[in-house]
């Protein structure tokens, strides 16, 4: 059998319309040999977690520029929990203020990548630290 | 891993439709042989009620975005619709970007509505291996159509044709000329020709072309339609969806049982090939003359067909003694 494929969501919650960075990130990903699913622009936390289902993801990751992660990125993880989402990777890039990083960790984002993280240092992270499942 | 218990509650959720459980199966199947086994066999029973639309054409014509619209006027029929959408998969680096959701998003919170997407791996056919076994979890899980997508198609990517009952073939203008429309594979397996963005300049003269060449066909009982549509619009999607009723309703005055029964029987044989290579392999590389016989292959005193004769009879031989 194949070594298992890691399926990555790379999500663009809110408003904001640049999606250089998700897109880098998810040819990255890519690269790395996973299998990348991209929801497009101006996606609701609603869409985000309904996709991460349907497409049965190992990891989710949001990229955001707009300075809403801290109403969109708390909705995007109650809403996993009421689902019983448990066994998804969470990760997140974008503009991202240092003070609001730990609150976002202790709602169970793993990690916050700024600009201009090494896209290796994602593929390492990711790879290291997604869900290992049947 | 998950257990038997857990395989158990899986296939009671796909039979109720639940969505974490279809996308937990199919899951399973892209990856593991025997768990996949075990759902198939359970579901089977409840298969076979779907009707399949198989969507292929070049990248960029237009597919996603016509199965989006395509979709809506299902749903305002009351329909519910399952969607694979395949995506190549890198054959350097075995990764895939998967991004025919992108125009399918507006419908992720439709109820009754289920979208995958699929990374071609290691398939050829423009399907995935494990697309024609999605398609039994979501017919199981009660779908009254499934759509699936292939990954933009050159010439010979016609798998698709093994698993949908109708076949649309979508081409924007300047796809080529009528001597491009006579070429075979792709342009043999439409039951529909779409036509998309007609909007623009040359599509009639696209639709002359088709036609001409589908024309010297005279042998399919079943004369393929060639329909002009604009999918961002969504302009000549009732005309697409009467065009495809109207191939059921052909299929089902009696192709429909035939092509039943020749795939019934084209999942076996594939079934028993496959096993039987896994088996013979499996044995053979247990053989310890084995490396003798790569060593002569290497050394030019034999080649690798008669060595594969030889190997096989001796096999083969092997199983009828041990059976008497």
């Amino acid at each position: 059998m194949a070594e298992r494929k890691i399926r990555v969501l790379i999500a663009k919650p809110g408003l904001d319309s640049h999606d250089r960075g998700a897109k880098i990130v998810a040819r990255a990903l890519r690269d790395a040999g996973m299998e990348v699913i991209y929801t497009g622009l101006r996606q609701t936390p609603e869409q985000i977690v309904e996709t991460a289902i349907q497409e049965d993801v190992d990891v989710i990751g949001l990229s955001i520029l707009s300075g809403a992660h801290m109403t969109l990125f708390p909705r995007i993880m109650q809403l996993l929990k009421e689902k019983g989402i448990k066994d998804v990777l969470v990760f997140a890039g974008g503009i991202i203020p240092d003070e609001d990083v730990p609150k976002l960790k202790e709602i169970g984002i793993k990690e916050i990548f700024g600009p201009g993280t090494p896209t290796d240092v994602i593929v390492k992270f990711v790879k290291e630290n997604a869900p290992k499942r049947a | 891993m998950e257990g038997l218990a857990e395989i158990e509650k899986l296939i009671q959720g796909i039979l109720a439709g639940e969505k974490r459980s279809i996308a937990r199966a199919i899951t399973i199947i892209e990856n593991d042989g025997q768990k996949a086994q075990k759902i198939i066999s359970a579901i089977y029973p409840h298969t076979g009620k779907a009707y399949v639309i198989g969507i292929t054409g070049p990248a960029g014509s237009g597919k996603s975005t016509l199965i989006e619209k395509i979709v809506k006027k299902l749903r305002e029929n009351g329909k519910s619709v399952g969607i694979v959408a395949v995506d190549p998969t890198s054959p350097f680096t075995g990764g895939a970007f998967l991004g025919d959701r992108i125009r399918m998003q507006t419908l992720s919170l439709d109820k009754g509505v289920f979208i995958r997407s699929m990374a071609s791996r290691n398939s050829l056919g423009g399907l995935a291996k494990a697309t024609k076994d999605a398609i039994k979890v979501l017919d199981a899980a009660g779908k009254d159509y499934i759509i699936v997508e292939t990954v933009g198609a050159g010439q010979l990517e016609v798998d698709v044709v093994k698993v949908a009952h109708t076949v649309i073939v979508v081409l924007a203008p300047g796809f080529g000329d009528e001597i491009q429309a006579i070429k075979a594979g792709l342009m043999e397996i439409g039951d529909i020709f779409v036509i998309n963005k007609a909007d623009r300049e040359n599509a009639d003269r696209a639709v002359i072309d088709l036609l001409s060449a589908l024309e010297l066909n005279t042998e399919k009982k079943w004369k393929p339609q060639v329909i002009k549509t604009v999918a961002l619009t969504g302009e000549g999607i009732d005309d697409l969806l009467k065009a495809v009723e109207e191939h059921r309703k052909y299929l089902e005055a009696g192709e429909l049982e035939k092509k039943r029964r020749k795939r019934a029987e084209a999942e076996l044989l594939e079934a028993i090939s496959q096993r039987l290579k896994d088996t013979i392999i499996a044995e053979l590389k247990k053989d310890k003359t084995l490396e003798s016989f790569i060593e002569k292959i290497m050394n030019r005193e034999s080649d690798p067909y008669t060595v594969a004769d030889i190997l096989l009879q001796e096999k083969i031989k092997g199983k009828k003694e041990r059976n008497d």
